[in-house]
């Protein structure tokens, strides 16, 4: 059977809806479905001790009163612990991530470093013991920002001999990357109207409401088994064997349902060391991080200064776009180069007007948590930093931001040159733009959202003003020619299938959509599909869930593996039916011919128990060799307090082009949960830090992520799109939404009371300075 | 020291130390739908209902609550099938992760006890201890509306 097509789509009668999610019922009656929820007796439980300095060199480290207290096993150190480097970021191997971090080392680089860790018998103690601990230091001078790691003089981070691609860690540049396509300077003095805008994001966490947790145990053959919360099962394998010198096969990885990830737990954090302390102790172990350490010991999102210069000709159309980014990825290198790549290349294909472009990225290590893949990976400081720049040029040139973007945004069947310029820390891939329905956001978004009307309303000018902001987006579906994903069907001899899927859903619904795919494929309903994903030791390998890859790429892995699965149910269909399987179709779980029917539970019986019985069943793999872009045109209502400086979102919609909604309310649930988290790190979500370098508010009360009754109405429009290489039509969903908030809510403020804020989180009191500063 | 509890309906006897949470009692007693989300009272995963009222079980000494009688989320659910607040969290596509789930249902339990007819602004404030990070509130708000409805006998429902 050949792919579908978009003709097919009114024929789906499993993609395209909203079935319950498969996991729903075990988490809606809450069953111990968490990794932290497993119970394994005589477990020993780990505590981490973390460095209460910023930087500073470790001389001496005594673990004596620690190793005498009651009830501890197990005491792990730079002294008795692997030494190779290596980065956290589970990414493809080779990782484009420098190797700057060793399990414990001699050198701690960030208050919250790990320096130790201890197993119990119990967490208190544990806990009890860590605290015993004597470590004398050598305190080194802190590098606490971007201006101070680039200064002359400044202290090296990284001054080890043994880190492996720093791009210069004399000077704390862990990486850079740059693309050019055409003469910017050039196109600049070409152009009739240029702006320029500098923004400047903060430290933001995921946040995700269960943290990090790992339990760990020798199975009964001494393979050691790790159940752990994690986005990258099978990287986590790797990264673990490599680090404990143990042979892949000799570990499985587990990831049951997770707590949420939004990237942080893209890292192999907790893992190897649960995983040490069995080794060492024969015994199973549980490590969960504490809130506290959610926060600071985890990952981070990377804060970014970004100029954008933008040349224009006089209709608006861009000429040259010129952007620079430097990125603070703290004191490891976690995702430094691909989230700084993403920067540039989840942002600039989207107006492809410009013969000219240049991307710039630098990325500098200080002595500041550890930043990562978060949600919007690096396209969500590049979008507000381009989108800024697009309000600033709208209100320039006189010319509606909305039309703005119409002029200038890349359609279906175009290209950019940066495609292919930049890639993930490398250069990219050519690619053309097979499904763009950006223009109907933009015009549909726009209509029922009101602009026209909102954006010619008057401010008001009591103490309250009203203003309405825009923004459009892309981001990607996968990583091109380097995700791999891998499934397979199985059919069993009631007529139902398992798949087999290394992908890991999150909590985001993707085991549904996986399901809902080969349902659709093999004409059964979804819960006939059953699904085992994400266990390195029943599922084919799937990189796992980032960039945005789940639906496009392990989705086109399983329509691929059930296209191969149903044609040998037909092939069976059709020798008892004599009929040829071309002639068939399934419909409602039978297989229908002209001269009879037979049942999926007749031909899975067949291929059990005979005549000629044999497994039916197929493994596919899909490499994407595009990432095509879902797009977004996000709009905001705000109020703006000129007293106060307090900002209220009071309405905020987001058209959406994710092509074929696997499940609509699942790519729904994906917006509107991105939409907020964005509307948080647009308004109050910040790390802050003392001038020493520790963090000043790691916890939820100090640290505010929106409640639902802080959030306005957010309304999604998904598109009516058709994806020609996704599964079924579809691209991804779930981390556009997070990139619209900042820019639109931004570019709101400015219609409302003509400030520029460029320094999130845009708080009562950043507002009220700016507004004096413009005489308000 | 030794509390006596009704969980679910079943009635418990256990072993506490004095300054253990009623949380870490209800995890280690096998209750693992009562989250530890952040052991400070912050989010609201670990809400129960402590005889009749939501509370983050994180915040409640164990010690205080000998006698007490705690429904948790794993309760919820009757011999006729699903609560409504589960089944229209599922219908309306509210579970995204589900880890803040068992707290959020047990504190719209409780508000649903006080209030059968709330507005959606009530719903809002009534969830504003109970964090997601997931969902943006749409759905789970959409679906408790849609649970109240359903509970009151509403023939639109």
């Amino acid at each position: 059977m050949p792919r579908t097509t978009g003709k097919d789509r009114a024929k789906f009668t499993v993609v395209g809806v909203s079935e319950r999610k498969v996991d729903g019922r075990a988490l809606i009656t809450g069953k111990p479905v968490f990794a932290g929820d497993a119970d394994v007796p005589g477990a020993l439980h780990v505590a981490l001790l973390t460095s209460p300095l910023a930087h500073a060199r470790i001389r001496r480290i005594d673990t004596s009163a620690a190793e005498g207290y009651p009830g501890v096993v197990c005491v792990l150190t730079h002294e008795n612990t692997p030494t190779m480097r290596y980065t956290t970021a589970g990414q493809g191997h080779p990782e484009p991530s420098p190797y700057d971090t060793r399990m414990f080392d001699t050198k701690v680089r960030f208050v919250g470093d790990r320096v130790a860790a201890v197993a119990a018998e119990s967490l208190a103690a544990a806990r009890a013991a860590a605290a015993l601990i004597a470590v004398d230091y050598e305190e080194l001078d802190p590098v606490l920002s971007i201006d101070a790691a680039l200064a002359p003089g400044a202290p090296v981070i990284h001054d080890e001999d043994d880190c492996v691609d720093v791009w210069d860690a004399a000077h704390n540049v862990a990486s850079v990357v740059a693309a050019r396509a055409g003469d910017v300077a050039r196109g600049i003095a070409e152009s009739a109207a240029v702006v320029e805008t500098t923004i400047e994001t903060q430290y933001a966490q995921h946040a995700p409401l269960e943290p990090h947790v790992v339990v760990t145990h020798l199975d009964a053959d001494g393979r050691i088994v790790i159940l752990s919360s994690t986005q990258v099962p099978f990287h986590v394998r790797r990264i673990v064997a490599r680090l404990l010198d143990l042979p892949i096969h000799r570990i499985r990885v587990i990831k049951p349902r997770l707590g949420g990830g939004f990237g942080v737990k893209q890292e192999v954090l907790i893992e190897d060391v649960a995983a040490l302390v069995t080794l060492r102790t024969g015994r199973p172990a549980r490590f969960e991080y504490t809130r506290e350490q959610e926060f600071v010991s985890s990952r981070t999102r990377h804060p970014m200064r970004i100029r954008v210069r933008l040349g224009a000709r006089e209709d608006g159309t861009l000429h040259a776009v010129e952007m620079d980014a430097i990125s603070n990825t703290g004191a490891y290198g976690a995702h430094a180069l691909t989230v700084m790549s993403n920067t540039g290349s989840k942002t600039l294909p989207l107006y492809n007007r410009a013969p000219h472009v240049s991307f710039h990225g630098r990325v500098v290590y200080t002595n500041l948590p550890v930043a990562g893949a978060y949600r919007g990976y690096g396209g969500t400081q590049g979008a507000f930093a381009l989108e800024t720049a697009m309000d600033e040029l709208a209100n320039r040139l006189g010319i509606d931001a909305v039309v703005l973007r119409e002029r200038n945004h890349i359609r279906t069947g175009e290209t950019s040159p940066i495609f292919e310029e930049l890639g993930e820390g490398r250069k990219g891939t050519p690619q053309i733009i097979t499904s763009c329905a950006l223009g109907e956001c933009l015009r549909q978004g726009a209509e029922r959202f009101g602009w026209a009307e909102r954006r010619a309303r008057h401010p008001g000018d009591g103490s309250v003003r009203r203003g309405v902001g825009m923004s459009a987006h892309m981001q990607g579906s996968g990583i091109a020619l380097i995700d791999m994903a891998a499934a397979t069907v199985t059919m069993n001899d009631d007529g139902s299938f398992n798949l087999f899927t290394g992908s890991t859903d999150l909590g985001t619904g993707s085991d549904t959509v996986l399901a809902q795919i080969a349902a659709e494929v093999l004409g059964v309903g979804v819960d006939a599909v059953l699904v085992t994903a994400a266990d390195t030791d029943l599922t084919p390998f799937d990189t796992g869930a980032y960039a945005s890859s789940t639906t496009y790429v392990s989705g086109n892995a399983v329509e691929a593996a059930a296209l191969l699965v149903r044609d040998q149910v037909l092939a069976v269909a059709a020798s008892m039916l004599a009929a040829r399987p071309e002639d068939l179709t399934i419909v409602g779980g039978h297989i229908e011919g002209a001269r009879g029917s037979v049942s999926l539970a007749d031909i899975g019986r067949r291929s059990y128990y005979g005549p000629d019985p044999g497994q039916i069943a197929a493994t596919a793999s899909f490499v994407p060799e595009a990432s095509p872009p879902p797009f977004m045109a996000a709009f905001a209502e705000v109020e703006v307090d000129v007293e106060t400086g307090l900002i209220r979102v009071t309405d905020f919609l987001a058209a959406v082009d994710c092509g074929t909604a696997v499940n609509p309310l699942l790519a729904e649930g994906q917006v509107e949960g991105a939409v907020a988290n964005g509307i948080g790190y647009a308004l109050t979500e910040e790390m802050l830090f003392t001038s020493r370098g520790r963090t000043r508010n790691p916890d939820l009360a100090r640290y505010k992520i929106p409640g639902a009754a802080d959030l306005p109405p957010i309304t999604v429009m998904l598109m009516d799109s058709y994806e020609p290489t996704g599964p079924m039509g579809a691209k991804s969903v779930a981390e556009i939404g997070i990139n619209g908030p900042l820019p639109a809510i931004a570019n709101a403020v400015h219609h409302a009371v003509g400030i520029r804020l460029t320094r999130p989180p845009f708080t009562p009191e950043k507002v009220w300075r700016a507004l004096r500063t413009a005489g308000l | 020291m030794k509390i006596t509890l009704t969980v679910d309906g079943a009635p418990r006897e256990t072993v506490i130390d004095p300054g253990e949470s009623l949380m870490d009692v209800l995890r280690r007693e096998g209750k693992t739908s009562v989250k530890n989300g952040c052991d400070r009272g912050d989010c609201g995963s670990c809400a129960v209902l402590v005889d009749g009222k939501a509370v983050n079980a994180c915040l409640v000494f164990a010690a205080q609550i000998d006698g007490a009688e705690i429904r948790t989320v794993e309760g919820l659910a009757g011999p006729g099938g699903l609560h409504p607040l589960q089944f229209t969290a599922l219908d309306a596509g509210a579970v995204q992760c589900g880890f803040c789930t068992p707290g959020m249902l047990m504190t719209a339990l409780d508000l649903l006890a006080v209030n059968p007819d709330p507005t959606e602004a009530e719903v809002r404030r009534a969830l504003a201890g109970s964090y997601c990070r997931c969902t943006g509130y749409v759905k789970p708000v959409a679906a408790i509306l849609a649970a109240a409805a359903i509970l009151r006998g509403d023939g639109d429902a």
